[in-house]
């Protein structure tokens, strides 16, 4: 098993990267359209109680 | 005196939270990024008028990117009736601009990256990007667990492989240029 596996320093090295480019999109600014898409959602939910 | 707000709120309003991490593990499913904001917006939609299927005092993150993940698998199936190969052609595009050296490498991380088969690259984004735990992303695939393990280790091979060829038996080589070096003097010595 131990044969196959790759070098501790490159794995480390590659989930270093996942967590980097993962966490890049993750930090990024949410566009607005996501902020009207929930406030649109609320806002059907309060007009369907209301009625 | 520390009460927890995501426990008295209305759980709709944490959604917001969690739309950074979403967009991440949209990107890495479809590696295209105006596709992934199409399936987040979807999937928040969904969430949204689901929100009674969500336990409170669980994982929101975890159960957001179930439905993402699911959704992302139906419009997939979807779109293959339509086109014959839909995977495999976008790969690449996921690529950011580089500036520096910093974000050259992470721009051949994530064309490698993109290279991986979506099972693979759904495996690394939820353990190892994500940081969820094998019997989590087990869960959340509807897989079991060893499957997750031999996926995201067949990913994690693979792109070792891919940005790092040749490079694998020097344990503590981690400078490219010094790899390459080496690998020519290694050469010499394999053909011999």
């Amino acid at each position: 098993m131990h044969n196959e596996q790759p070098s501790s320093a490159l794995e480390d090295q590659i989930a270093d990267n996942l967590r980097r480019a993962f966490q890049e999109r993750a930090s990024e600014k949410v566009p607005d359209r996501f902020l009207d898409l929930l406030r649109q959602l609320r806002t059907q939910d309060e007009t369907h109680h209301d009625s | 005196m520390t009460a927890d707000p995501a426990v008295s709120q209305d759980p709709r309003d944490e959604l917001v939270t969690h739309l950074g991490p979403m967009r991440a593990f949209a990107l890495s499913l479809t590696r295209n990024g105006a596709e992934a904001d199409d399936l987040v917006q979807e999937s928040l939609v969904k969430a949204w008028k689901n929100i009674e299927s969500f336990q409170s005092g669980t994982n929101m993150q975890a159960w957001l990117f179930t439905i993402l993940r699911n959704t992302f698998y139906s419009i997939r199936r979807k779109r293959s009736r339509e086109v014959a190969d839909p995977d495999g052609i976008v790969a690449g595009q996921m690529s950011v601009k580089p500036a520096h050296d910093g974000r050259l490498q992470l721009a051949e991380f994530l064309d490698a990256f993109a290279q991986l088969p979506v099972e693979q690259r759904e495996a690394l984004a939820l353990v190892g990007a994500s940081g969820f735990s094998y019997e989590e992303a087990a869960n959340m695939c509807g897989v079991a667990v060893g499957t997750i393990k031999s996926r995201a280790n067949r990913g994690r091979a693979r792109l070792v492989e891919l940005l790092h060829p040749g490079e694998t038996g020097y344990a503590d080589m981690t400078d490219r240029v010094t790899a390459a070096i080496v690998n020519a003097g290694a050469q010499g010595r394999l053909s011999a």
